[in-house]
């Protein structure tokens, strides 16, 4: 800026309507300012890329050193654990930890199955344009608005064993129904239920003998049915949107030419439409994968934690106990840095594709 | 708040097809709207009336409910939370304004890779950050404190203010900053002159995405705010049902007053909420 200021004495303004509109500038453009002027972005960002450095670089790198340390109480130790990364081995050791990784994956799936279909299918519907339309959208949008806690807190009591839906059951006489062909009434202990469905268990043993002796039970644990419902109803909005978002950036005359064609109405979405929307599928499933490895909030309104034979446990719940109940700050900072691990397995090569692409 | 694209009108339900897709969209506004519902419902019941087997039914006589005690219990956190979500809202604002500038118009060597290592800060999991964090704050004396937990959302939000910021003003030309520039105005005059007065929409999105974000935060309140008395409304709520002494229509009545925030800006500027979360937005 100091040179440019000197070098004003010497020129005139060449354009008056620009002398005009921005009064108080009396030098030409040289440059040299322009040089001072690209020296200038770096410095006015600093401050943000040194906290960003600190806060996020910085402060991983030390939660990685302080998995591998001694510090396994409430006195600070940082000398590195002997023999190397032995915290690690003790936690992939732990029922508990496979309870963890068993339940994070099913939610993931199950979660990432449910909002992305009912997305897809409330934004193909609303497609249509029906009468009130724009009520819809944001009715269903609704949720996304508010805190996991809230939605815990709710559907809590929706999926309380004595009450909520099980109630339903009963006066909806579905219970009747099941019972007149035969099978227990449906009172499902929602959240505390420690039912593992589809257990996997003697048909891997079966293939793999090695996993017979499993400490757990691989399967869907009913107990992450209801916040694989509540985590569903907040977030199906999310997908809807971004679907309705890329239906819009489909040619209108690609769906005509295809109905001109002899294409069914069906054929048109399943043929035509869906496919063009593969790519908002990936960045969706992407951004709600990464929300759901992270999972914490929700679980801690809905169940209050890991839940009997950790049947909710998740590795947010995981590092919170560890870190902040139990001062294990060790083996709290080793889930959170698989944690870490488990999101960058995803986001850094969507974030690799984007960015380049730019 | 009319989010329709302008040009299409919506349509009468012509054919069969259309009523059954109409009565599949009214059956899930119902699931959508249950358990608004059963919050509701139930937070208006006074204490006596609240039982197993009438979760379902309406109040049978009208009163404030468990709203009363809700009030009571979660106004002062309810305060907190504006404390943190308002400052730490305008500050990540303006400052990812500039970034946003910056990172769009004024690219050097370099700065997308920059871009990159900041957008990466906000698809972590905190809990990855959070012991150094709260040694940090220790250290500098700010643990437990109101503006420590600003300082917090401010440096963790700015990842994402700033994407939305730089996503708004690629769109601006690169000719405005041109022209300004042959009319010799400097970095820092086409921010204020030429690119602020054109960036409102811009902020208005920003302001609504982080202030909720901000209010629905509960991992940084439950671990950087151990002290009762600073907590924000998400840990009252969440310690609210976990007390015996407290009635369950307190808690639905406590559910929807913590809500009720996030609430009203969604009902009222929807339009722009979408366009954040559109704008490469995540939650969590």
């Amino acid at each position: 800026m100091k040179s440019s200021t000197a070098r004003a004495t010497n020129t005139k303004p060449a354009n008056p309507v620009a002398e005009s509109r921005l009064p108080r500038t009396r030098e030409q453009p040289t440059r040299k300012r322009y040089i001072s002027d690209r020296m200038l972005s770096p410095i006015i960002l600093s401050p943000a890329m040194t906290l960003i450095v600190i806060f996020v670089y910085v402060f991983i790198a030390i939660t990685i050193w302080v998995s591998l340390s001694n510090w396994g109480t409430l006195k600070v130790d940082m000398s590195i654990r002997q023999p190397l990364g032995v915290t690690y081995q003790q936690m992939f050791a732990m029922t508990r930890w496979h309870a963890n990784l068993r339940n994070v994956f099913v939610f993931t799936a199950l979660f990432l199955s449910f909002s992305l279909a009912f997305g897809l299918l409330l934004a193909l519907l609303l497609d249509r344009k029906l009468i009130g339309y724009t009520i819809f959208r944001n009715v269903f949008l609704f949720p996304y608005a508010l805190s996991f806690i809230v939605t815990g807190v709710a559907w809590r009591w929706i999926f309380n064993p004595e009450k909520g839906i099980n109630v339903l059951f009963d006066t909806l006489g579905i219970n009747k129904l099941i019972e007149a062909f035969g099978g227990p009434p449906l009172h499902p202990g929602w959240v505390t239920d420690t039912t593992v469905l589809f257990s996997l268990n003697s048909w891997l043993g079966g293939m793999f003998p090695p996993l017979k002796s499993l400490s757990i039970q691989l399967g869907i644990p009913m107990a992450l049915i209801p916040v694989v419902i509540a985590a569903g109803w907040q977030l199906t909005g999310f997908a809807m949107s971004m679907y309705i978002a890329g239906l819009a950036t489909v040619p209108h005359e690609l769906r005509e030419a295809a109905r001109i064609d002899g294409a069914s109405e069906l054929q048109v979405y399943t043929k035509v439409v869906i496919p063009q929307l593969n790519p908002v599928t990936v960045s969706t499933a992407i951004i709600l994968g990464h929300v759901s490895l992270k999972i914490f909030d929700l679980i801690f309104a809905m169940a209050g934690g890991a839940g009997p034979g950790f049947v909710t446990d998740v590795p947010g719940i995981f590092v919170f106990d560890y870190t902040f109940k139990a001062t294990r700050y060790n083996l709290g900072a080793a889930a959170s840095v698989i944690m870490l691990l488990l999101v960058c397995l995803i986001i850094v090569p969507y974030l690799w594709t984007n960015l380049r692409k730019r | 708040m009319s989010i329709l694209p302008s040009g299409i009108r919506a349509e009468l339900p012509r054919k069969f097809r259309d009523y059954v897709i109409l009565g599949f969209l009214i059956l899930c506004l119902l699931f959508f709207l249950m358990p608004f519902y059963v919050m509701i419902v139930n937070g208006l019941k006074e204490a006596t009336s609240v039982s197993v087997s009438t979760m379902w039914n309406l109040p049978t006589q009208l009163s404030g409910g468990g709203f009363v005690e809700a009030f009571q219990r979660l106004g002062p956190s309810m305060g907190n939370s504006l404390l943190i979500a308002i400052p730490a809202t305008i500050i990540s604002a303006c400052w990812g304004s500039i970034n946003g500038y910056l990172f769009s118009k004024w690219k050097f060597r370099g700065s997308n890779v920059l871009f990159a290592l900041l957008v990466f800060g906000m698809f972590i999991p905190y809990q990855s950050i959070l012991i150094p964090l709260i040694l940090f704050l220790e250290m500098i004396r700010l643990y437990g404190t109101i503006p420590g937990l600003v300082a917090v959302h401010v440096i963790y939000g700015l990842p994402i203010v700033t994407l939305i910021f730089r996503n708004y003003f690629t769109n601006i030309p690169d000719e405005m900053v041109e022209a300004a520039r042959i009319d010799g105005a400097g970095l820092v005059r086409i921010f204020t002159n030429v690119m602020l007065p054109l960036s409102l929409p811009a902020f208005v999105v920003v302001c609504i995405f982080q202030f909720t974000n901000i209010w629905n935060d509960f991992l940084f309140g439950v671990t950087i705010l151990t002290n009762p008395q600073a907590q924000p409304v998400t840990v009252a709520l969440n310690n609210l049902q976990g007390s015996y002494s407290v009635d369950w229509n307190v808690v639905m009545a406590g559910a929807i007053t913590a809500a009720l925030p996030t609430a009203l800006v969604y009902i009222f500027l929807g339009r722009f909420f979408i366009r954040g979360l559109l704008a490469g937005s995540v939650k969590g």
